[in-house]
């Protein structure tokens, strides 16, 4: 099935729910992230889209004034088509629905998004952080992220910056 | 936070142990010798690799990639190149492809015997690991004799590979071929086929082929469920749709259909199948310059890839956000280990803790791609 | 005997009873010791040779000027002692610290005793017991008390581990081996090892040497599954579960550093010694030369002796390196429902043998 025909099944069962977005490429979708769980059910459930393996979930900041985003990769073994999901979060708050009891490696990827951008996962069983320890101090992927000085007495190094890139 | 049971034990496994295959720790909740739960504890060895590919170029970030997984460096560096080259519309002289093709295939082949090797190892077998090492020592200096590096070579580049293939590479390792098939059989007399190996990895840690595709397992792991999906039949990149070769999928061949034995005996024959591959690439490498589709500056256009390819762990993914300028916005690396530790609890609930020893083995996991 | 001979000896000088039996123990005891140290180094050497050569490697080798380990690296053993001797010797804060530093002399206890019996040849032996087969498989379990202690009092999950599972493997283990030495025992109709190697005198057909285990298929197959009983009361793989290096560190004795952990060493390849002794012993012969007649007497018995015996911890070493371990419940399978119904079959058997062809 191509992205038209994805869009338009998706688009009947939730109407409203796409955001329209040129600059998206011709494999992505923006959707609004209310309805979130119920849309993902619908798509790993309905035996035409049967999408029920999730490549990846990558976190995403544009910068302060672009968005916060979750982006879904997701593919069908028994249809062979793919389609990315992009849902943006308010950066004060950011907050979707866990996906993690549909496809369960939405548990360590969603543990993984939280731990880097501080996106909260609504029903997540157990969120918290993966690869950083436990008590570390701010989500260091986001673009204006700065390191804590130190970490239980121990002196945090920096990321040196290298300026200018023409 | 589970709480433990007044008659369970809390068992560490790691970080520091001779079988979890990098820093792991494995937090065991058992009662007795059996396994009620399992908490992986990762991120020892997590070294910001996507933070720092956002302060560095393009092809700055494919030295970065080598060392996340290092045990299979050549096909790192590949997925990058092909999720780039995509992303820029690159498109790269057929020497340059058969010659990446060739270097995959004999880091594969690399990556499956050390597995193979260490699996044997953790089920206490010291003999093989030596032998099978001893014959991945050969291909190490095969690329020690094309670029230099033993382990980790930043060889395949944006567009081209850094070095081209030196004198006599073809002969060398066609001699190495014919030298290592035959190795194989004796590999299968010493371990594959010895009842006490057998009796230890049959029936164990069984992953049902649902339950796989939503954790979201791929590579050998997966097709010794019985999915066959590899990516580099059902999205081919590179030159693979020119080769012919089997995916050997797991039959449950002494016990069930999925077990840790199916997983051990899919990577076999997959040494097989990539010496396959490599006799047919071999044999007709095209002439040309592999240095020149080399862009001068890398500046893909603003957009967005994921492109994933085969590693011999699994679906090597790249997520790569670029906005226009040299220095990638984004890079997330979807690693196969990753999502393969992610189903050791699940899989493990119920077995003894030799057991919880020999699953980990059969997943096949690097450390340095599940934490980058 | 030796100590039979010095106490006689002794006796010519007066007669001080008490003073000359502690006198006589304590003397033999030293060669005694000496014997377990010499066997411990060069059993420590030829294991590494032989794991290398069978690796594809050579092992330890001494080149170069400096600090080296000799030629062929037969010094090596010799370094690795002098190591373990001045490592810092390390008591872990919160273990049970008398058990802990108890535990390895038990271990060495049960080793040394064992070592009393073993008929060397016709004249060395420390003490000729007339109950001598059952003395060595009694006194072998003194060591699993000592094993246990160990896993206990290093106050750590995985040496626990490690013991309870030694523990229950070298008490199952007792059972198949003691029903196979039976069979020699039912044969010979003596307990007493030197009269049991005596039975075996003589040739079968002419030519074969009347060994036990030729002498019927049923004690032929009792000779292995005595060996493979054997192997795994001394914890070697495929039976080394409870020191299985990849699982659990180093099991019972992860806490043991230096010469404490030597003492092990040194009591495990006693045990070697001790269990291939008596199988040597029962089935093979003992001391007395395979070609019958030639080359028997006097310090013949020892060669011949120590052949048999280093060929049998060959063969240990040998499965040590190509054979995976077995887990746990399926060791503990092949003991109770394997082993022990065959050897029970073959006592059944060599007893309606023994009745037909007398």
């Amino acid at each position: 099935m191509t992205l038209v025909e994805i869009k338009s099944a998706i688009n009947s069962q939730f109407p409203g729910v796409i955001i329209d977005n040129e600059e998206l490429g011709d494999h992505q979708l923006e959707l609004n992230g209310d309805k979130w769980l119920d849309i993902a059910t619908f798509m790993k459930e309905d035996p035409i889209l049967s999408f029920d393996q999730l490549e990846c979930i990558t976190g995403y900041d544009g910068g302060e004034e672009a968005a916060l985003q979750t982006r879904y990769n997701f593919h069908s073994m028994e249809h062979r088509h793919k389609i990315e999901i992009i849902i943006s979060h308010d950066r004060e708050e950011p907050r979707v629905a866990s996906i993690e009891k549909l496809w369960r490696i939405g548990d360590w990827f969603e543990r993984e998004t939280y731990d880097m951008f501080g996106i909260i996962y609504e029903g997540h069983r157990d969120l918290r952080r993966i690869l950083c320890p436990d008590d570390w101090e701010g989500w260091p992927l986001r673009k204006n992220y700065k390191g804590q000085e130190l970490y239980h007495g121990i002196v945090v190094p920096k990321i040196k910056e290298e300026d200018g890139w023409e | 936070m589970g709480v433990v049971k007044g008659d369970q034990m809390i068992l560490n496994i790691g970080p520091q142990h001779p079988s979890t295959h990098g820093v792991l720790r494995l937090e065991v909740m058992t009662d007795g010798e059996i396994v009620s739960q399992i908490r992986p504890h990762i991120g020892y060895l997590h070294r910001c690799f996507e933070k720092h590919s956002e302060n560095v170029t393009y092809e700055q970030v494919i030295p970065f990639t080598d060392r996340c997984d290092y045990l299979a460096s050549m096909n790192s560096n590949f997925g990058y190149v092909v999720a780039m080259e995509e992303l820029m519309e690159i498109k790269v002289p057929e020497r340059v492809d058969y010659i990446r093709v060739v270097m995959g295939e004999l880091n594969r082949i690399a990556s499956h015997l050390l597995a193979l090797g260490v699996y044997g190892l953790d089920i206490g077998a010291f003999t093989p690991f030596l032998y099978m090492l001893r014959d991945r020592e050969r291909i190490l200096d095969m690329f020690e004799y094309t670029c230099g590096a033993r382990l980790l070579y930043n060889y395949m580049w944006v567009g081209g590979v850094s070095h081209d293939l030196p004198k006599d590479f073809e002969k060398i390792c066609i001699d190495f071929l014919d030298y290592f098939e035959p190795q194989i059989k004796e590999y299968n007399n010493l371990l594959s086929f010895n009842k006490i190996f057998v009796e230890r990895t049959a029936d164990v840690g069984v992953i049902p082929a649902d339950v796989a595709v939503s954790y979201g397992v791929t590579g050998p792991n997966l097709r010794a469920s019985g999915v066959k999906w590899d990516v580099r039949k059902d999205e081919p990149y590179s030159v693979y749709d020119k080769f012919e070769f089997d995916v050997p999928t797991g039959t449950g061949k002494f016990g069930t259909l999925g077990d840790c034995y199916d997983r051990y005996w899919v990577r076999m024959l997959e040494i097989k199948e990539s010496i396959r591959i490599l006799r047919q690439a071999l044999g007709s490498i095209p002439s040309g310059d592999v240095h020149q589709s080399i862009p001068k500056k890398i500046r893909p256009p603003k957009g967005s890839i994921y492109r994933r390819t085969e590693s011999p762990r699994g679906d090597l993914g790249y997520y790569i956000v670029s906005d226009g300028t040299p220095v990638p916005f984004r890079v997330k690396m979807r690693s196969p280990a990753f999502t393969a530790l992610s189903c050791l609890d699940e899989v493990s609930r119920g077995w003894m803790i030799s057991d919880v020893i020999a699953i980990l083995g059969s997943l096949d996991i690097v450390l340095g791609e599940i934490d980058r | 005997m030796t100590v039979d001979t010095l106490i006689n000896w002794f006796a010519t000088f007066g007669d001080f009873p008490v003073l000359s039996f502690i006198l006589a123990v304590v003397i033999s005891g030293i060669p005694l010791f000496l014997v377990m140290a010499l066997n411990a180094m060069i059993a420590v050497y030829v294991e590494r040779k032989v794991s290398a050569f069978m690796m594809d490697r050579i092992g330890p080798m001494g080149q170069g000027p400096g600090l080296h380990a000799g030629k062929w690296g037969l010094l090596q053993t010799a370094a690795d002692a002098i190591k373990l001797l001045v490592k810092e010797d390390t008591v872990p804060e919160s273990s049970d610290k008398f058990l802990f530093k108890m535990a390895p002399f038990i271990i060495f206890i049960g080793a040394f005793l064992g070592l009393a019996a073993v008929p060397f040849s016709s004249t060395l032996q420390v003490v000729d017991f007339n109950v001598g087969v059952f003395y060595i498989i009694a006194v072998g379990s003194i060591s699993i008390i000592g094993i246990v202690m160990a896993g206990w009092a290093s106050n750590n999950k995985w040496s626990l581990y490690g013991a309870m599972r030694s523990a229950a493997q070298i008490i199952s283990y007792e059972i198949p081996a003691g029903l196979s030495i039976i069979v020699p025992i039912m044969m010979a109709g003596t307990l007493n090892i030197q009269e049991l190697i005596q039975y075996q005198n003589g040739t079968v057909w002419g030519f074969l040497p009347n060994w036990i285990i030729f002498n019927n298929p049923f004690s032929f197959i009792a000779f292995f599954t005595f060996f493979i009983s054997a192997i795994a009361e001394t914890n070697r793989t495929p039976f080394d579960i409870p020191e299985a290096e990849s699982e659990l560190v180093a099991g019972w004795m992860t806490e043991y550093s230096g010469f404490r952990w030597a003492v092990f060493f040194l009591s495990e390849y006693a045990n070697m010694l001790v269990v291939s002794g008596l199988a040597v012993a029962g089935f093979l012969g003992g001391w007395q030369s395979p070609i019958p007649g030639l080359f028997n007497t006097g310090a013949w018995g020892l060669f011949w002796f120590m052949g048999k015996v280093s060929l049998l911890i060959f063969v240990m070493m040998w499965f040590r390196w190509t054979f995976p371990r077995l887990r746990v419940d399926q060791l503990m399978h092949v003991c109770w429902k394997v082993l022990i119904p065959i050897t029970m079959f073959n006592i059944f058997g060599v007893g309606i043998w023994k009745l037909i062809f007398g």
